[in-house]
């Protein structure tokens, strides 16, 4: 009985909580390539963005829902993959002689984690949890605009909050007091087509990535859409003129 | 009386008369000829139950019902499965498609008076569709195993704790254990698969109970004779397919375009017992119901309300005294029935806010009107309202003055 009123109290009691810590924050909308009816991913930009989650995110962040294989689907080629693949050992068996052994990963394992499990995560951060983004573009309310503005809303603590130790200010973040440090800064990562590296530019970059991960079947969609879209039109004006004709002895 | 010229189909019919039948209920139907587009509504919600249950199977081919696999699994539908985020998307959208279309068909009686005698039974039979509807979406809601999932799945059992003396012992029996886990999913799916069928079978006794009293129409009144009907094909099966054709031009634009759009972020975080999220919202057709349940201070009574809310739809038949069936013809009902809708739209909106300040006091008016529409406006209405003159036939609708 009491486990219940405690839930009861606490079911009733969040969205008021909820309520008093938002105020509304404005996220600094971008163009996406993807987005509109006629919006496709740019496989450029989201290698690029992949460069930047292997380089700095990956340290932390998992991605269990994407396997090495699916890089085939930004452009990568299996040989690439393969070597993508083979940087990480994971953990496998038991052998024939019944034992665990650990072997280079392959294109058909998803993304090896940073941790083994989530206590090892938590320790290794101070207690927080860095979550998966394998979703995290479809698990937040303004998607990539929000994972957008949160990656380059880092900046001085105003005079009037104060900080728990260990936390940084973050001005989309709900509650301004992140765990995650600023994870991107400029020049941090490298390209070769010659692309700025500055920080509006890699948050971009990698939210692009971040949002594929979350949404890989986007393009194919789009384009199935677009496809229905039009026959139906077709399809729908042809019966309308068919209900027309039928009905024309009725009116 | 032959069905066929084809000797087959004759043999058949003789031992099985399933060409008569459908004869009878289809090309030989007597529908009224003045029915508008807003009789399209329950053709297109037959539709959207077909695409549900047949996209239903084939997820359920590829769903693992687990609390350790449930939200993988749904993932690998969208990462894996050929066609599978079309298929999860088409269900997942269809949901919302399926409540928007009931919901207009359900106004639409209302508006038309299809309730009254004698369609009592035919609107009883709709209300039970709509009770299974609403236990089906519910259950299907968890079956991704996300936050709102779970949480919505906690909230919601915990109502039945409020029943006096044995509230505890219905929400354990309930759950199948001593909190929302793998138990509760288990049986969750299985009678999310099992509902859609028993109102796959409701939808055929709704049908029956139609074509013994026949349609509605805008008019409100009986057909009189062979120049006020017309037969259901080719007239009106042409006008459902017209129909169709719209309804998948915005249903489909949600599923290729906006898949999230009806949805909640959150449920894209795998379900976590240990965290609450801030804001536990259910889907946008359960927030007016949402909304009486938090107006009322007192547990109990909220859940009595909620549940009376629905309830009441079942007398409406006799809480409206009036004769007349068309709002057209009747001038103070017609506002009435307009405030109402706003009121229903209003309740949403409350639902969807924390109940707190000005929100809970305008939930509260807004829960007070809903059931004094029904147990004090309606009433009164019929009996001291004014109809105008009706028509004498729906062949002639216009009325000498």
């Amino acid at each position: 009985m009491r486990r219940l009123l405690i839930l009861i109290v606490m079911v009733l009691a969040a969205p008021g909580v909820a309520f008093a810590s938002s105020e509304k924050v404005s996220l600094e909308t971008q163009h996406w390539s993807w987005q509109g009816l006629f919006g496709s991913y740019d496989q450029a930009q989201i290698k690029r963005g992949f460069k930047v989650y292997k380089e700095i995110c990956a340290s932390c962040h998992a991605l269990k829902l994407v396997a090495y294989r699916n890089l085939a689907d930004i452009g990568f080629t299996e040989e690439e993959i393969k070597v993508i693949a083979a940087e990480k050992e994971i953990q496998d068996g038991p052998n024939d002689m019944g034992e665990m052994f650990t072997r280079s990963a392959r294109p058909s394992d998803p993304f090896v984690a940073p941790y083994p499990n989530d206590s090892a995560a938590r320790v290794a951060n101070s207690g927080a949890l860095p979550p998966d983004l394998s979703l995290i573009a479809k698990a937040r309310a303004g998607g990539p605009d929000y994972l957008y503005s949160l990656l380059v809303g880092y900046a001085e603590a105003p005079a009037d909050i104060a900080l728990v130790p260990g936390m940084t200010y973050n001005r989309v973040f709900p509650g301004h007091q992140i765990a995650m440090p600023q994870p991107l800064f400029e020049d941090m990562v490298s390209h070769d087509d010659g692309t700025s590296s500055s920080l509006p530019q890699l948050a971009k970059d990698v939210t692009a990535f971040l949002n594929w991960t979350a949404e890989p079947e986007l393009n194919a969609r789009h384009s199935l859409g677009l496809k229905t879209l039009a026959f139906l039109i077709l399809l729908t004006a042809l019966f309308y003129a068919l209900k027309r004709q039928m009905w024309a002895d009725v009116h | 009386m032959t069905a066929s010229n084809n000797a087959i189909v004759r043999w058949i019919d003789d031992r099985l008369p399933i060409f008569t039948l459908m004869r009878h209920s289809t090309s030989e139907y007597p529908t009224p000829k003045n029915l508008n587009y807003w009789w399209n509504f329950g053709s297109l919600a037959g539709f959207v139950l077909v695409v549900m249950i047949l996209t239903g199977i084939f997820l359920a081919m590829n769903y693992t019902p687990h609390t350790a696999y449930a939200f993988e699994s749904v993932e690998r539908i969208m990462r894996d499965v050929n066609y599978g985020w079309l298929l999860r998307y088409l269900h997942m959208n269809g949901a919302s498609m399926f409540f928007a279309l009931v919901y207009i068909h359900l106004f639409r009686g209302m508006y038309y008076g299809s309730y009254k005698s004698p369609r009592e039974v035919l609107w009883w039979i709709g209300i039970i569709i709509f009770i299974c509807m609403m236990a089906t979406a519910f259950m299907g809601y968890v079956l991704p195993w996300g936050q709102m999932s779970f949480w919505g799945a906690t909230v919601i059992t915990n109502l039945f704790s409020a029943v006096p003396l044995v509230g505890t012992e219905i929400v354990t029996w309930l759950w199948g254990g001593f909190s929302v886990d793998n138990p509760t999913l288990n049986r969750f799916f299985a009678l999310h698969y099992l509902l859609p069928f028993a109102i796959f079978g409701l939808l055929f006794i709704h049908l029956w109970a139609l074509h013994t009293v026949k349609s509605n129409n805008p008019l409100g009144i009986d057909i009189k004779g062979p120049q006020d009907s017309i037969p259901f094909h080719p007239y009106y099966t042409i006008k459902d397919l017209y129909g169709i054709g719209v309804f998948l031009l915005i249903y489909l634009f949600f599923v290729f375009f906006a898949p999230n759009f009806f949805g909640e972020p959150d449920n894209y975080i795998p379900a976590n017992p240990m965290v609450t999220p801030p804001h536990i919202v259910p889907e946008w057709y359960f927030l007016p119901f949402y909304a009486i349940l938090r107006a009322v201070p007192d547990k109990l009574f909220g859940v009595v309300l909620m549940f009376a809310s629905i309830l009441v739809l079942f007398v409406l038949p006799w809480l409206d005294t009036s004769k007349v069936r068309s709002a057209r013809f009747r001038p103070i009902y017609k506002q009435l029935f307009w405030i109402f809708v706003l009121d229903c739209l209003i309740l949403g909106w409350i639902g969807a806010k924390p109940p707190e300040g000005a929100y809970l006091v305008i939930g509260r008016i807004a829960t007070i009107y809903y059931f004094a529409h029904f147990l004090i406006l309606l009433p009164l209405t019929g009996w001291f309202e004014k109809p105008r003159p009706l028509p004498d036939s729906i062949g002639a609708p216009t009325v000498k003055r």
